[in-house]
């Protein structure tokens, strides 16, 4: 009797895990976050994502069809992923053609140019948003603010962040408890009552959707924990010493991209380290980074800079904390 | 006694996954399945030296007679399973993909050694002596049922530098499908524990402890029962996790001491047997009922009948199907042992050797291994490892044939437990990679040792 | 602005002295002594890197030349002997002679030839695969199919042949650097002399079974019958683990082996056509 068996190695059984479920569940869990941007920003949120994730999608169908000639791994949902976390980093007035340089600096450059999926070792979102906050300085801080359903399409009002207002008013001198009026009520940050970027505003969203991967089992707790709790500790020490100068802690965690940045753009899997040891340096190092940037350094924001430092050094991370080896210390008892 | 359910229950502290059990076979009586007409014998079915064959072609043999004898320390015997006349003595295919030297045997009747007791009288007075002990059990050919044979008298032999403390009997069975081990502790409860005693005796120790995985919640009743008030064996409820049935593993779990790497149970002072074995052990020195038959869990996609059957050894895969119904259609994968560990078979007339814990027909629809896709770098591999190892790392290396700068990253560690391909979401083939730089490796160390 | 000029110039060229004087102190400082035959014998050497010699590259094998004091044990297959005579006279050594050689496939195990029993699924490579089982025939030692022979030649002198899923040697472009015996993990190649007119006869078979089994698993199997070895006058031919072996160093090239297998084991290399016919042999009995 020839059954013809396949012969193969074990193990002989799969989770049934794919990159393409693990993708698609990151897109998920952006859901949230989108709805609230569409609440907040209107019909030019829908724009911004369209166009962000079809010229995404785009560019890497050309690339891989005419330039690698490799089979293509469209709709893995890595694309897609890069697309929306790409269109969450911007503001939602930006014009239709700097969204496709941005996507092609995401896709081209920052993704495909090292051997495209799991070979980047910059997070593409984040380069391409990096190289439009340098380009298009003027566009990419002139935030809409947010306004509960408004499709009208009139030109929207804009304003700045609420770090930018900390960081402009700090620089004229004038003293915190006056800032504290101009900027919004902590409750507000916390739905996204205020002006930034479209995926930053939400915290509550934010933190929906990033239960939702620790969950599925997407990430793990380390990066996102370890980088708000330094954020929360280094403005809290500062807090402490001059409340005068320095924000406080929930401010800056609740501001600005710390949360987007912690939650979905640290913890992007192909730039992040291996062992969890790895993982709680490189959070630590962002959120001591983020904060240097936002109190001392020119930019009002800071965590796209830090995630980028902080994944140049991933490497170097996984070649010296490496995870702990069974009956490597022996401890017993 | 239901205080296993109440507390958290102990287990493992890196890594480790869970695979749906699928334990269909679950609750089957053990069948004793009828003596087939013709049997291959393996003389190689353990790890170690060949054993020396000691039979010609058309010399009769019983039930229990030694065909092959032990070529070295880490050898075994191996026994005629059925009476008969050998017939041939050539190589022939077994479950490894490869020919080893088999005996064939003829079966006519069932005549057996006249000293084997074949009755079902518990006998629990052991009457031998610690040494007299390991001697029978090498006379007897046991080797470790739990998949890897490794025979069992060596690691009773322990050095006179070390001391053993604990016997660990592993009744964790943490792979899916398989029921052999479960089923045995259901209807050998007595005799396995007198096979510990007889462990414990040869090891000179006296605490043994019996680690059982929670999803077996009446075979920890069951032992719990036996074993009540202050008793020299202790039960312990698992929390259910693989490859909890790994050695190191186990002990991690129960005394939660960890075996350095590179170093043997016994350097923490555990010896650790599977608990076919102890009922194998059992069997040898108070019946002196050498190897020759073991329980083979059959279960699969759609199989009429999943059973656990008592086996004697030599009988062809074949014999075992048909008594579950024959292979369903559309099986294109059979495996000799445990989804996670076991190894595929291509033909059905190889024989039940010492390490068939189970036989089980899959029918998959998508490869694991030869369509795979790049790397993401998303670490599950990492944190599943239950050695702590980077999976993804020393499959590049062994990739690129980088296998003196892979030696630094302890391949040697790794015990094939597959949870790294298992959770692989590229379907990255590591654990093959990782085998294949596990053995150059090696091979390397072995050189540089004998310069 | 001249001002500019001037000075940047000032500045450059003593960067550059101050750096030149550094470089030469430390160049002087740290010479190392080495010999320059080594460099010339780099230069007579294929420079191929293949590692066929036994050393890691060529320049390894010039600097193993150069200290040695008698030239018996090395050898650049690549180059041959007329390089190794060169290389000789400029060390003033004397060189070894040796035939030129050339890598042949003891399998002929297509895809023809023997049947597949199952399919393996798995990683191509052949190392894996034979760690794991003996191919997906029930020939156990035949060519697996994976090429790994073929990945390790660095001279592309090989390619796998679809149809018959065998690795086919290209002879020309081999230079018998032993770089696939290597890669081989059921050690199926082996070097053999190139020949008159690069004319070979060998045994393309491996298979250690019986007779039968062999011959049930492969149609062009080496049965072990003991044919050749009788129709050898030269006494090139022994069976050793139930499989012929032709010793090339005897053997004379007459052909009568290959007219006697009766399984066509026995491959001849660059012959021109027979003229006549060979007799049709009688099947051997084979041994049940």
């Amino acid at each position: 009797m020839n059954l013809n068996l396949k012969m193969s190695l074990s193990p002989h059984i799969h989770s049934g895990n794919s990159v393409k479920k693990e993708m698609y569940g990151v897109i998920w869990a952006l859901v949230p976050v989108w709805l609230v941007s569409i609440y907040f920003f209107g019909v030019d949120a829908l724009r911004v994502t369209l166009i962000s994730v079809l010229a995404c999608l785009a560019f890497e169908w050309l690339i891989q069809k005419f330039l690698n000639k490799t089979e293509s791994t469209l709709w893995d949902g890595s694309a897609g992923v890069t697309g929306i976390l790409l269109a969450f980093n911007l503001p939602s007035n930006l014009p239709t053609w700097m969204i496709i340089v941005g996507a092609f600096v995401a896709i081209a450059i920052a993704k495909m140019s090292f051997g495209g999926l799991g070979q980047n070792p910059f997070n593409p979102a984040l380069v391409a948003r990096v190289f439009m906050l340098i380009s298009f300085p003027v566009q990419m801080t002139s935030w809409p603010v947010p306004d509960a359903l408004n499709f009208s399409m009139v030109d929207a009002q804009t304003g700045a962040t609420a770090l930018g207002i900390m960081k402009e008013g700090l620089k004229n001198g004038e003293p915190m408890s006056e800032l504290m009026n101009h900027i919004p009520e902590t409750f507000d940050m916390l739905l996204g009552r205020m002006g930034g970027s479209m995926g930053e505003v939400s915290a509550l969203a934010l933190i929906l959707g990033g239960l939702f991967m620790w969950w599925r089992k997407i990430i793990t707790w380390h990066i996102p924990v370890s980088i708000i709790a330094t954020i929360a500790l280094f403005t809290g020490i500062l807090h402490a010493l001059n409340p005068g100068q320095y924000a406080t802690p929930s401010f800056h965690i609740l501001a600005g991209g710390a949360l987007l940045g912690a939650i979905f753009m640290a913890t992007d899997m192909v730039t992040s380290p291996m062992s969890k040891k790895g993982m709680l340096v490189f959070g630590i190092g962002i959120g001591l980074i983020t904060v240097i940037i936002r109190v001392f350094g020119a930019y009002p924001e800071g965590i796209s800079f830090a995630i980028l430092i902080m994944n140049a050094f991933v490497p170097l991370i996984n070649k010296y904390l490496k995870p702990n080896r069974f009956g490597k210390e022996v401890k017993n008892g | 006694m239901s205080s296993f359910a109440t507390h958290t229950l102990k287990t493992f502290s890196i890594g480790g996954i869970h695979p749906p059990e699928n334990k269909w076979s679950a609750g089957q009586k053990i069948v004793t399945l009828p003596i087939p007409k013709q049997v291959s014998i393996p003389v190689i079915q353990h790890i170690g030296a060949p054993s020396k064959v000691l039979v010609n072609k058309g010399d009769v043999v019983k039930v229990g007679q030694l065909l092959a004898e032990s070529s070295g320390f880490v050898s075994a015997n191996v026994h005629a399973s059925v009476s008969g006349k050998v017939s041939k003595i050539e190589s022939a295919f077994d479950s490894s993909g490869y020919k080893r030297i088999s005996v064939i045997i003829d079966v006519q009747g069932d005549e057996w050694l006249e000293n084997i007791d074949l009755t079902d009288n518990l006998i629990s007075n052991i009457t031998l002596e610690s040494a007299e002990i390991v001697k029978k059990i090498n006379e007897m050919g046991i080797v470790g049922l739990g998949g890897a044979t490794f025979p069992t008298h060596v690691k009773l032999s322990i050095p006179e530098n070390k001391k053993a403390e604990y016997l660990i009997i592993n009744a964790v069975e943490c792979e899916p499908y398989l029921t052999s081990d479960h089923q045995l502790m259901m209807e050998k409860s007595d005799q396995i524990i007198v096979g510990t005693r007889i462990l414990m005796k040869a090891l000179k120790v006296n605490k043994a402890i019996i680690g059982i995985e929670n999803n077996k919640p009446d075979a920890i009743e069951l032992f719990s029962q036996k074993l009540s008030g202050p008793s020299d064996i202790e039960v312990v409820a698992l929390k259910v996790q693989y490859p909890q049935g790994g050695e190191k593993q186990l002990i991690k779990s129960v005394l939660n001491r960890e075996v350095p790497s590179g170093k043997l149970p016994i350097d923490v002072g555990c010896v650790v047997q599977n608990v076919g074995t102890a009922f194998a052990v059992y069997e040898a020195i108070q019946k002196n009922k050498p190897l020759i038959e073991r329980v083979v869990c059959v279960s699969g996609h759609d199989l009429k009948n999943p059973s656990n059957f008592m086996v004697r050894m030599g009988t062809p895969v074949e014999t075992l199907i048909e008594a579950t119904g024959g292979v369903p259609e559309g099986t294109n994968l059979i495996i000799n042992g445990g989804p996670m560990m076991g190894k595929s078979i291509s033909r059905l007339d190889v024989p039940v050797t010492k390490g068939t814990s189970g036989i089980l027909m899959f029918k998959q629809t998508v490869s694991n291994h030869n369509q795979y896709q790049a790397c993401i770098r998303c670490a599950k591999c990492v944190s599943v490892c239950p050695m702590g190892l980077e999976p993804y790392y020393l499959m590049s290396l062994a990739q690129k044939n980088r296998f003196d700068e892979m030696e630094a990253a302890y391949p040697t560690d790794c015990i094939e437990c597959g949870s790294c391909s298992y959770t692989c979401p590229s379907h990255r083939p590591l654990l093959d990679f990782i085998r294949l730089g596990k053995s150059e490796v090696n091979q390397i160390i072995r050189q540089r040792n004998q310069r | 602005m001249s001002e500019t000029i001037w000075l940047t110039i000032v500045i450059l060229v003593a960067i550059g002295s101050i750096s030149a004087i550094v470089l030469y102190i430390v160049a002087k400082k740290f010479y190392v002594y080495e010999d320059p035959r080594i460099d010339e014998v780099v230069n007579i050497l294929p420079n191929a890197n293949c590692g066929g010699c036994g050393y890691p590259g060529c320049k390894a094998f010039a600097e193993a030349c150069t200290k040695a004091e008698d030239l018996s044990n090395l050898f650049c297959p690549p180059g041959g002997s007329d390089n190794m005579k060169n290389v000789a006279e400029l060390l003033g050594l004397l060189a070894v002679q040796k035939e030129p050689q050339v890598a042949v496939l003891r399998c002929n195990g297509s895809n023809q030839n023997r049947k597949k029993t199952s399919r393996y699924e798995g990683v191509e490579n052949c190392s894996i695969a034979s760690q794991f089982f003996g191919g997906d025939t029930d020939c156990t030692y035949g060519c697996l199919g994976y090429g790994e022979c073929v990945d390790a030649c660095t001279f592309d002198a090989m390619y796998m042949d679809k149809d018959t899923g065998l690795p086919v040697i290209i002879e020309n472009q081999c230079t018998a650097c032993g770089a696939c015996i290597k890669a081989c993990p059921k050690d199926l190649i082996e070097l053999r002399n190139k020949g008159k007119k690069s004319r070979r006869i060998f045994v393309s078979c491996m298979n250690e079974d019986k007779g039968a089994a062999a011959k049930k698993a492969c149609d062009v199997a080496c049965i072990a019958c003991n044919m050749c070895v009788k129709a050898c006058k030269y006494d090139a031919i022994a069976i050793v683990n139930q499989r012929a072996y032709i010793d090339f160093s005897k053997c004379v090239l007459c052909r009568a082996c290959v007219s006697v297998c009766p399984t066509n084991a026995i491959h001849e290399i660059n012959f021109p056509a027979r003229k006549v016919t060979a007799e049709k042999v009688e099947e051997p009995q084979l041994e049940a």
